[in-house]
């Protein structure tokens, strides 16, 4: 499904800040698989995400989304098979546009781009339907702007546009680091459930221990832009937090200082 | 005021309106300010110039159209291939249009069209109270036009993802779309918009001149912003209107700072006042208020 090859991506290549951020890399996803990935600051794990979804260039490697080697197709391209959500909440929407136009952007994934009509009746009847499955009462609010709902409303719409077209591959990155506890749950648990209904590749970047093991069918651990720890199948369903902070340290030969990773 | 100069105000408003949508599509909807606007105008009015010595005055706005498209997308090109800044981009092809503008013009600094066919020709006479509306009128159904069109066009899947490109246009790659082309395709239009206006300048003032482009990009900033204060952003359409009246009302501005005597040297400075004036308000609000 998703094959990364021995990717690696250098920084300010030549300059006294160069940071070797992505050190050949190799990944592999299965169908349907959903991935967690942990790690401190700086392990890599947004700039793996960024080097599959093409928003940086990468130095060496390939990398193959459904058996075709995408490794030089811009951003946009790669987009099309793609869903997105970012840690900020700001970044995935058109905040001076309706919520109806913003889905209807992300319902035009794919298609032709062209003085078709923006958004159709037919549209905003299915637009209804999928935002009621939200449960925030957006429905009632598809024609005002996006500017006007809160960091996890946006959030959760964000999700629902990612998914809207069904992507091949899902990458969140961090997509409920910037929200208050309980929103955070109930976006995740929406997460779950629209990558559970639609089968979704996923890629989830967490900062919590907890939900890393908690969530998705397979947890990967990144420390200095390499893959630590691989956890799957009975290995990962007999972790627990304690001793995934324990093996992480051991692995990484660092201690976990990262008050966030822990507390949360 | 005289009633005259009112007219002769609302009449100038109204077709530098054209321009000031051409801004607003740059400026608010791509949130990129492109200073290309001062050489388009003129190329603009310079091709509908050549094309009314040709007796082809109608066909003249189109092609002055065409032309500006061509001009804004050589500004796009330049921002998103060869990743120059907008700004920079804009002033490039400006400074390179003042010398395209001169070749169009055949090397002349100024073309009169005095006793030439214009679009204005066909409608003349519809005179009362001495003041001869056939300008007014055109210009408004010309107006009128390109306003519905636009706002048609802002609705469409191009316009959505036109707009939201200036809003986050990380959000519109991320869903698939080439950002590049959509600049492309909307500096390509603002640019268009503002030639036409150039065009009709050229044919109601009969005459054209390789300098009459100074400013005009401050002159639609500040359409838009006085606009959006005075008459508000609630929705599309409104928004759009606002920008309209915000040029009548900039113009009716300069009518009353000539009338109560000051040299029309020191307009553009009163331009570039006005502009910092309604660019800073958030802030001198803040601090004043």
């Amino acid at each position: 499904m998703l094959r990364v090859e021995s990717l690696s991506k250098t920084f300010g290549k030549g300059s006294t800040n160069e940071k070797l951020a992505l050190n050949e890399i190799n990944l592999s996803l299965q169908e349907g698989e959903f991935v967690t990935i942990i790690g401190g600051n700086g392990a890599g794990k947004s700039t793996l995400l960024n080097c599959i979804s093409g928003v940086y260039e990468i130095d060496e490697g390939r990398i193959i989304l459904d058996s075709k080697d995408v490794t030089s197709d811009p951003e946009y391209k790669r987009s099309r098979h793609i869903g997105r959500v970012f840690q900020d909440p700001l970044k995935g929407t058109a905040h001076d546009m309706t919520i109806e136009e913003n889905l209807a952007i992300a319902f035009a994934k794919g298609k032709p781009v062209g003085l078709q009509s923006g958004v159709t009746k037919k549209d905003t009847t299915l637009f209804k339907e999928r935002l009621e499955l939200l449960d925030l009462g957006l429905e009632n609010r598809i024609r005002q702007k996006v500017g006007l709902l809160s960091g996890g409303q946006r959030q959760a719409l964000t999700l629902l546009m990612a998914t809207i077209i069904k992507p091949r591959l899902l990458l969140l990155d961090e997509h409920t680091a910037a929200l208050d506890p309980t929103i955070a749950r109930k976006v995740l648990s929406l997460t779950r459930k629209l990558v559970s209904e639609e089968k979704l590749c996923t890629l989830m970047i967490t900062h919590n221990m907890k939900a890393s093991l908690e969530y998705g069918t397979r947890t990967i651990m990144m420390h200095g832009g390499k893959i630590m720890m691989d956890l799957q199948g009975e290995e990962r369903e007999d972790m627990t937090v304690d001793r995934l902070i324990e093996q992480f340290e051991k692995r990484s030969g660092a201690e976990l200082d990262n008050d966030r990773m822990l507390l949360s | 005021m005289s009633v005259l100069v009112l007219l002769g105000s609302i009449e100038l408003g109204i077709i530098y309106a054209i321009m000031a949508l051409g801004v607003f599509v740059s400026f608010r909807t791509l949130n990129m300010p492109d200073l290309s606007v001062d050489g388009s105008f003129v190329l603009g009015a310079a091709v509908s110039a050549v094309m009314s010595l040709n007796g082809h005055p109608f066909l003249g706005l189109g092609i002055a159209f065409i032309a500006g498209c061509g001009a804004g997308s050589i500004t796009a090109l330049l921002h998103t291939k060869l990743k120059i800044q907008p700004l920079l981009a804009g002033i490039l092809t400006m400074l390179a249009l003042y010398s395209l503008n001169l070749k169009v013009m055949s090397g002349r600094a100024n073309i009169p069209l005095i006793n030439k066919a214009t679009v204005f020709k066909p409608f003349e006479g519809i005179i009362l109270g001495g003041y001869d509306y056939s300008k007014l009128l055109f210009s408004l159904a010309v107006l009128t036009l390109l306003l519905l069109l636009l706002l048609l066009f802002l609705k469409t899947r191009l316009g959505f993802v036109l707009r939201a490109t200036g809003d986050n246009d990380q959000m519109v790659r991320a869903l698939g779309v080439n950002t590049d082309l959509v600049i492309l395709v909307g500096l390509a239009l603002s640019n268009g918009l503002v030639a036409v206006a150039g065009a009709l300048i050229a044919q109601s003032q009969s005459f054209v001149d390789v300098g009459m482009g100074i400013g005009m990009v401050v002159i639609g900033l500040a359409s838009v912003i006085i606009g959006e204060v005075v008459f508000g952003v609630s929705s599309l359409l409104r928004r759009l209107i606002a920008v309209i009246l915000g040029s009548i009302l900039y113009r009716l501005i300069i009518a009353f700072a000539l009338d109560i005597g000051m040299p029309p040297t020191d307009l553009k400075l009163v331009s570039a006042v006005i502009v910092a004036l309604a660019m800073s308000m958030p802030i001198l609000k803040k601090r004043f208020l």
